[in-house]
């Protein structure tokens, strides 16, 4: 039995050492976006024309990257939109990225959560792909210039705080 | 025990880390997966009982589990 | 006198009701209670109950869960009638399990505490999962230990105790947008007194008017397991999926067996889900079974549990899932009704039917019957 548990052990830690090495760098390409220009597009809002990313420029942008099969980012949205309520009038401007390719289910849940953000339409992932967005939910905050300041991957708890000192270190500037 | 198995469970792990690709399914792109019918173990209270059942009237016994897929959030 | 269907298998329940590995392990698994009415009849045996199941999370990094399961017996099987009369019993289980997830790591402690009148069992379980490489790749390993106390009913003398150690080891891999697939490993040990104090072989006897006669079972003191399965679910465009399970068993019993399972899920519309599955399988028999020993302690180990014989077993199961209107839910976000209906037929090869008064001995017929396995259950997400 003991040589059962030191094979099994063996096996499971160079398992794990050959694994750790990938999600290691998985995690640090993605902090190299912070400090670049946001990469430009235009999407379909739900909110009636196209909306084009380079003419928000002067105003504080936070994208946020979600699905309706995301459930933390179904979770998230209410907060999100307690923000963009709060700090609209400040210069800040939210847009809810749906990253489906089939838009009909977002539909039906930003409707049953009644948010009244902007919602735009990724269906091709266009936007996803230039934001190389790695973890759902993504939340991208851009400053006046059009610079990426903050990616925030995943959500949990608590995170609506940390967002919420983020766009308002930003608006100060 | 037979260690065999668990060397090429290890095997198959080396040759995924050697591998210099990057994710080839991004998180935007698991709709599909997310989906319940997907799942290897939608409602664990019924798997488990048939688990059970096999385990009771058979005589081989373990790997009926896993877990993975799904959304891949956070 | 009692004859109960294999003593170790309900020891090691635990881990099938109470799996820590079952869990993506990027997110907790949702809050939601399950309430299951199970039932199983077949060979003349019917075993029925209840089973629930409570899961609540706790600050986005904790998952406490809690069961409750039990078996109400009623059986006048094959192995009874043979050499005992029909007879009730009644077993309880309890399980509670922790999670806790840190960052892409889940990590799981579980434990199951089983009782009836002659057998008590107890399990403590451990297991470790993360997600890597763009959340494509989990690794889980998981371990348990569970400790058994044997008895017999009517008997205060007797007392005896099996342990049972389990290891696993599994890699789920996505492999395209529409195809997930499982490898997994697990090791078994035993140790202790592992067969069923009541259950009996036979032997010859020509000195007795029926030509044979009873002798209890004696089973090695150990027994080590492997299996191996690979698993995989296809993903169909119609909001659909494939899904094709293959295992692989070898003991140190000379047991070596393999199942190949196939199942078929169809969404129709937003509330229902349909299932349909087939599964076969087959095994080899122990090396020291026998349905009928020449003479008395013909050898060292002696085994006559059709478990333990050269059998296959074929089923097709049917289900159901029917996702409840939300006006009539008050507390919960979410509420299903699930009926799934499994229908089995075992054919044993070399297992004889001693039932069979008309035939001389040794030449019975071969033992072959049908169960059916209801599932009925409720699940609420909140």
């Amino acid at each position: 039995m003991i040589a059962a548990v030191k094979t099994f052990v063996k096996s499971l830690s160079i398992g794990l050492m050959l694994l750790l090495p990938l999600s290691l760098s998985a995690q640090a390409a993605n902090s190299e976006a912070v400090g670049t220009k946001a990469p430009d597009f235009t999407l379909k809002s739900n909110q009636g024309d196209n909306v084009r990313l380079a003419e928000q420029r002067g105003q504080v942008v936070m994208l946020n990257f979600w699905a309706s099969w995301c459930a933390p980012c179904r979770k998230e949205m209410p907060l999100l939109d307690e923000l963009h309520q709060r700090y609209e009038s400040a210069g800040f401007v939210l847009y809810g990225v749906n990253v489906e390719s089939d838009p009909s289910a977002g539909d039906k849940l930003i409707k049953d959560l009644g948010v009244s953000f902007p919602i735009l339409y990724d269906t091709d992932s266009i936007a996803s792909q230039a934001y190389s967005v790695d973890a759902m939910p993504t939340t991208v905050v851009i400053d006046r210039d059009g610079v990426i300041r903050y990616v925030n991957r995943g959500y949990r708890g608590g995170d609506e705080e940390k967002y919420r000192t983020q766009v308002k270190e930003l608006i100060r500037e | 025990m037979n260690t065999a198995p668990l060397a090429r469970v290890g095997l198959a792990l080396l040759a995924l880390s050697v591998c210099a690709c990057t994710p080839w399914v991004k998180p935007y792109e698991r709709e599909h997966l997310a989906d319940q019918v997907m799942s290897f173990d939608r409602d664990p209270i019924a798997t488990g009982y048939l688990n059970h059942v096999y385990e009771a009237r058979e005589a081989s016994r373990g790997a009926e589990g896993g877990s993975g897929g799904g959304c891949g959030c956070n | 006198m009692v004859v109960i269907n294999n003593t170790l298998a309900r020891g090691i329940v635990a881990l099938c009701l109470l799996l820590p590995l079952a869990a993506a392990a990027e997110v907790l698994q949702p809050d939601r209670l399950d309430v299951m009415y199970h039932s199983y009849d077949g060979g003349g045996a019917t075993i029925d109950g209840p089973s629930v199941l409570v899961r609540k999370n706790v600050a986005d990094t904790v998952s406490v869960s809690g069961g409750y399961y039990v078996d109400m017996v009623s059986s006048a099987s094959i192995d009874v009638l043979a050499t005992a009369s029909e007879y009730s019993e009644k077993r309880t289980e309890y399980s509670v399990g922790l999670d806790y997830l840190h960052d892409k790591t889940l990590m799981s402690l579980g434990y199951t505490e089983s009782t009836e009148s002659d057998y008590e069992a107890e399990t403590i379980s451990a297991g470790i999962s993360q997600t890597f490489f763009g959340d494509l790749t989990t690794l889980s390993m998981g371990l348990s230990f569970g400790d058994n106390a044997v008895g017999v009913n009517g008997n205060d003398d007797f007392a005896a105790s099996a342990k049972n150690y389990r290891y696993k080891l599994s890699l789920s891999q996505v492999l395209s947008k529409s195809l997930i697939a499982v490898f997994s490993a697990e090791s078994i040990v035993d140790e202790g007194f592992l067969n069923n104090p009541y259950r009996q072989v036979r032997y010859k006897d020509t000195s007795v008017p029926r030509g044979y006669s009873y002798q209890s079972e004696v089973y090695p003191l150990t027994r080590n397991s492997d299996a191996f399965s690979v698993r995989g679910i296809y993903y169909l465009p119609w909001r659909a999926s494939v899904r094709a399970d293959a295992r692989y068993h070898d003991d140190s019993w000379g047991i070596s067996a393999s199942n190949i399972e196939l199942r078929y899920l169809h969404t129709i519309g937003e509330e229902w889900l349909l299932e349909a599955k087939y599964r076969a399988y087959t095994q080899s028999e122990a090396d020291f079974y026998s349905d009928l020993f020449p003479y008395r302690d013909a050898q060292n180990f002696l085994a006559r549990d059709k478990e333990l014989s050269e059998f296959s077993s074929d089923s097709f199961g049917l289900g159901a899932t029917y996702t409840l209107p939300e006006r009539w839910l008050s507390v919960f976000e979410k509420g299903t009704v699930n009926l799934y209906w499994d229908h089995f037929q075992f054919d044993y090869d070399n297992f004889r039917n001693v039932l069979d008064t008309e035939a001389p001995v040794g030449e019975e017929e071969l033992y072959a019957f049908d169960a059916n396995v209801i599932r009925l259950y409720f699940s609420f997400w909140y």
